[in-house]
């Protein structure tokens, strides 16, 4: 089709003009913010410190971004004429079944030929953020509720796990709900400050509670032993089989109980198939509150919350059961990372964690459970990949950032399943 | 069923109701006109607790309800139709109903129950119950919250603008609709700016203007009355009374 090229190409040359105006006033911005950050240099020359200049840089990087910018907004252009209602349509269909083959991989991993210590030690990372971005998307997702000190219930259940385990000796099993429920009522603590505040000020007192978690952390040296951390956390034992070379005097260790050979794996495989019990536990908890009224009235809040109120719905207790439903899931994923980890200090727990759970969830597609998991594999995963490039590393992960932001900006999977089904529910059921 | 006695309400130093007294009896279907400002929207927001009254009594069923929050008075029995509609829109037809059983009989018998009903109302919601809220139509958007609000099974709707942004052949289809919930049943106080329709389908009218109730009667009344027809009905020629 000729004449369709050729308009194409007319209206192309109409706006050639603009893109290259808007071009050009990207390549100045790049030129005023390269002059002193890239042109000059300073340099320590016998004791003395010289100014160097490097205009031939300055210069090849706003010719870049000059030519970077054209071809970008040139290709928008293109790429708009592309009808783009397939991959809604897609999306929907694909969804169970990508679950189901992604649990699937997840459960086989440890068993396969390339999965060594690294690829299982990654693996167990990936779940932890999995299942922290499942209990934020509770918080984020559903309730709608924007909280950016998600960390704190993180360490809440870390510390409380470390400190129980190592004060009183109780095993993984009676720790997890206790840290699970120690979270959860710090949850409810954040929850009751901060019920009247939407948007952006619940954004910066919920960072203001992360950072506070973490200085009390710090400071309370007689109980946490401050920024030198709680070394020695007692493992999780394979259900009173501990994962020993050589256990102590009266005990049996797994490999002896299987008749195995003493490996160092069996634990990390161990650890791996922990959390992702606890994740899947967590994905099948979430998914059945979604159905029902709790769940439904968390996403009607993030909806509107006034006419939440006007159909009789109590937002107080919609809140803080998210915020305690939230905190709890993060309070269980925290004292899965104390005891896989044996050592914890307020490091582990700084806002970049909280920035990386909400990226997760927002990236994801904010609600998406199965988007959680394509962006947490994103996040954790892209670094890893990116090793190759060394210092270009962190570039390379903010230019992935940058274009999903630009293709996505609803997130991955930014499609919401309805949770009720036509003629389900219309009908009486017996 | 419903009194107001001397209501005063303030949005900070704003004082938007000043003294209304205002009865809606059993069965009743109450219209409440006025111009823009005039206190209406405010009038029904602080029957339903938001914002709290700061003087005046509000009886419903013989109880004082000023002060209680609100999901308090809608689990009373009260439902609001909120003005501007306000489903939720990303939820599908299905769940915004379902919501709003939240102050009613929530069992799953009752859910049908309520679900048989709304459809019986507004057939056009049973086509569309898989859809997302935000994808409706604006009549359809009223229809849904009207269905909404009646899920609780509420004893007094209170209708903020209806008419709101519709079509003239839905304005018409959705006042008849007021009148088959009024019959089977539901007290209704609706506040409109199109004063000709609720005034025609409504037992007693009130006016409105700037916090106070001006002027009450029947609704055929105010309908012939010349101040109202001059203000509310004939391109607003005259000043509303009061003013």
């Amino acid at each position: 089709m000729p004449s369709a090229v050729d308009r194409l190409a007319v209206r192309g040359a109409g706006q050639l003009a603009g893109r290259l105006r808007d071009a050009a006033a990207a390549a100045f911005v790049t030129l005023v913010l390269a002059l002193p950050l890239v042109g000059l240099r300073t340099v320590d020359q016998g004791g003395a410190l010289v100014l160097e200049t490097r205009w031939d840089w300055v210069a090849i990087g706003v010719a870049a971004v000059f030519v970077g910018r054209l071809a970008l907004g040139l290709f928008a252009h293109l790429r708009l004429r592309v009808p783009r209602v397939v991959p809604r349509v897609a999306q929907g269909v694909a969804m169970p079944w990508l679950a189901w083959a992604v649990a699937g991989f997840a459960v086989a991993l440890p068993f396969l030929p390339f999965a060594d210590r690294y690829v299982i030690d990654l693996g167990t990372t990936l779940l932890i953020y999995v299942m922290l971005g499942w209990g934020l998307n509770v918080v984020v997702g559903l309730a709608g509720l924007l909280d950016l000190g998600y960390v704190a219930f993180y360490a809440v259940g870390a510390y409380a796990y470390a400190l129980l385990a190592l004060n009183f000796s109780l095993s993984f099993w009676i720790c997890l709900p206790l840290a699970g429920l120690l979270a959860a009522l710090f949850g409810i603590a954040l929850g009751f400050p901060v019920l009247r505040l939407r948007g952006d000020y619940l954004a910066i007192v919920t960072l203001g509670f992360g950072e506070m978690v973490r200085i009390i952390l710090i400071n309370w040296q007689s109980l946490t032993n401050g920024p030198n951390g709680l070394p020695s956390i007692p493992r999780p034992s394979f259900f009173g089989l501990p994962f020993e070379r050589a256990p102590a005097e009266g005990t049996t260790s797994f490999h002896q109980f299987f008749g195995l050979d003493f490996a160092p794996e069996h634990r990390l495989i161990f650890l791996y198939l922990l959390i992702l019990a606890l994740a899947l536990l967590t994905n099948v908890f979430v998914l059945r509150l979604r159905r029902l009224p709790l769940g439904r009235a968390w996403e009607a809040l993030r909806e509107d919350e006034i006419a939440c109120r006007a159909l009789g719905i109590n937002p107080t207790n919609v809140k803080l059961s998210a915020f305690a439903i939230g905190a709890m899931l993060g309070g269980f994923a925290g004292a899965f990372f104390a005891t896989r980890q044996g050592f914890i200090s307020p490091e582990s727990f700084t806002f970049i964690e909280s920035a990386t759970i909400v990226a997760i969830v927002v990236l994801g597609g904010m609600g998406s459970q199965i988007g959680v998991v394509l962006a947490a594999a994103f996040l954790v995963l892209l670094p890893e990949i990116g090793r190759e490039f060394a210092q270009f590393r962190m570039l390379v992960f903010g230019l992935a950032m940058i274009l999903i932001m630009i293709w996505r900006p609803q997130g991955l999977l930014g499609h919401r399943e309805p949770t009720v089904r036509l003629g389900r529910a219309a009908a009486p059921r017996p | 069923m419903l009194a107001l006695t001397g209501v005063h309400a303030h949005y900070g130093p704003i004082e938007a109701l000043r003294g209304v007294d205002l009865e809606v009896a059993h069965g009743e279907i109450v219209a409440m006109i006025g111009a823009n400002g005039a206190g209406k929207s405010t009038l029904l927001m602080t029957i339903c607790g938001a914002p709290v009254p700061s003087a005046g009594r509000i009886l419903f069923d013989g109880a004082d309800i000023a002060g209680l929050p609100t999901f308090e008075i809608v689990r009373r029995g009260i439902a609001q139709v909120p003005e501007g509609r306000r489903i939720f829109p990303r939820m599908t037809v299905l769940e915004n109903l379902q919501m709003g059983a939240a102050a009613g009989d929530a069992t799953p018998s009752a859910l049908a129950a309520g679900l048989e009903r709304a459809f019986a109302l507004f057939p056009v919601l049973a086509e569309r119950r898989t859809q997302r809220g935000g994808t409706l139509s604006g009549g359809e958007q009223q229809m849904l919250s009207i269905a909404r609000a009646l899920m609780a099974r509420p004893r007094l709707l209170l209708l903020d603008e209806p008419s709101l942004g519709l079509a003239p052949m839905v304005v018409k289809q959705i006042f008849q609709v007021i009148g088959e919930i009024n019959r089977a049943g539901t007290t209704v106080l609706l506040v409109e700016q199109n004063a000709y329709h609720a005034l025609r389908l409504a037992h007693r009218g009130y006016v409105m203007a700037q916090g106070r109730v001006v002027m009450s009667g029947s609704g055929a009344a105010l309908l012939a009355d010349p101040d109202v027809r001059a203000a509310y009905l004939e391109g607003g020629a005259k000043p509303p009374p009061g003013a």
